[in-house]
């Protein structure tokens, strides 16, 4: 178990530093996305202008209890995070990552706008084709070191990845739809050429939009600490490594975005269904041979 | 406030204009004119964006519409006539179902002419947008100061 204080260090590592790195993350995305259009791009800041925008107007709301959701769906991803990089359960902080989206979709049905409302059916529908496997990330690592603890894991002999390469590529497969990236932004999208295009934050404007904005950055700095949770073993060098794959994994998702049209729903359900029985199953039963 | 102008969300809207000025507000999102290198994106959402891009005359069927997507939109914004239909009414002014530019439905900040409007003026009336953008987000500012 991890002591005390790099427990408490760890958490408020990841809550100071979390959206810097997930601010910039986003940046080199725009970047990076406009360069695969044979465009320039925005500056590597960009999301934070926009952020700062957002919270500098004016707030006006639907109803009260959206801005309440939206503070919830930001608390817990936030808090979710902290309980990974505190090196605590791994359980807990899916559980907690799920109760964030809960938060969110419920604060999409909330307006009782008719985008909203798709978007928020979506966005449920999102929650449903990934968490099958994310469950079985969760039971893969516990079968192949013996302990939910992220703390542990991370400082196992040999790396998780040896033991859960079918479950590691399942769980990239369904990275793309928790980080809302084509074919899988069917919630809300960045792309202006969907067919519904902000979905589930239609209603949402300012700080709301805002919150939304912060808590996706929080999000995706931790999906890549649960990338690189795969590769560590306790050591410099494995730790180096681990983060040239999540480079090399976000780098992936954003050719992957620019290079697929949004899928229907059914398609995302199945195909995310199929991967975690197939990747899943069968890896997990290979453990016990 | 400098915020506001790194970073301006444009909703379009198409009055009833001959898609000529629409095609080229598209142009700027295309890679010759990269518009995304000034931080600016088309929402499609009136709630998200700063910036009303409004192409094509004012009639009594859209005079309304124009009105909600300008209602819908949060403080500080601005308003771009995008063409010179949505200017002042253009060849179509002296028609008995025009009623003029977009000025008629509600307040315009920036009119940026041309037929069709030419991309590097929707962009030059969009950089001046920002100015008043800004001064208008400063002087809400100040309000909320004295209220306070």
């Amino acid at each position: 178990m991890p002591s005390a204080l790099s427990a408490l260090l760890g958490a408020l590592a990841f809550l100071a530093l979390a959206p810097v790195l997930g601010c910039l993350l986003a940046g080199a995305d725009r970047i990076i996305t406009a360069r695969m259009q044979g465009r320039v791009g925005p500056p590597l800041l960009q999301p934070y202008y926009d952020v700062m925008k957002l919270l500098a107007k004016d707030s006006r709301s639907v109803n009260g209890i959206q801005g309440t959701h939206i503070a919830m769906y930001l608390v817990f991803a936030a808090a979710s995070g902290a309980v990974f990089f505190a090196g605590g359960s791994f359980l807990l902080c899916v559980f907690m990552l799920t109760l964030a989206s809960l938060f969110f979709v419920l604060a999409g049905y909330s307006s009782r706008s008719p985008f909203a409302e798709a978007g928020a059916a979506r966005e449920m529908m999102q929650v449903m084709s990934y968490e099958p496997m994310v469950l079985i990330v969760a039971a893969g690592l516990y079968l192949a070191t013996g302990t939910f603890s992220v703390a542990e894991i991370a400082n196992a002999d040999t790396p998780a990845l040896y033991a859960l390469p079918l479950v590691f590529g399942g769980f990239i497969y369904i990275l793309t739809i928790k980080l809302r990236k084509s074919p899988f932004d069917l919630s809300t999208s960045h792309h202006a050429h969907q067919e519904l295009v902000k979905g589930i934050t239609t209603e949402m404007s300012g700080r709301t939009l805002a919150a939304v904005e912060i808590a996706h950055w929080y999000e995706s700095v931790m999906f890549l600490g649960w990338v690189a949770l795969f590769i560590v073993s306790g050591t410099w060098v494995s730790a180096a490594l681990a983060l040239l794959v999540c480079a090399a994994v976000y780098f992936l998702e954003i050719l992957i975005d620019n290079n697929f049209a949004r899928v229907k729903w059914q398609t995302m359900l199945a195909s995310a269904w199929v991967v975690a029985l197939a990747a899943g199953l069968i890896n997990l039963s290979l453990l016990y041979l | 406030m400098s915020s506001s102008i790194k970073s301006p969300w444009i909703i379009h809207y198409d009055a009833s204009s001959c898609n000529g000025c629409d095609i080229e507000v598209l142009a700027c999102l295309t890679p010759l004119y990269d518009v995304e290198r000034f931080g600016i994106i088309n929402t499609g959402n009136p709630k998200h964006a700063d910036v009303f891009l409004v192409t094509g005359s004012v009639n009594e069927q859209n005079l309304p519409v124009i009105r909600q997507i300008y209602e819908q939109m949060l403080e500080p914004k601005v308003v771009v006539a995008t063409g010179i239909c949505a200017c002042t009414g253009g060849v179509f002014r002296e028609c008995y179902n025009t009623l003029g530019g977009v000025d008629q439905a509600i307040p315009v900040d920036v009119y940026a002419p041309g037929c069709a409007v030419r991309p590097e003026a929707i962009i030059d009336g969009v950089v001046t947008a920002l100015g008043i953008l800004n001064e208008k987000a400063a002087s809400s500012a100040a309000k909320e100061k004295v209220s306070a």
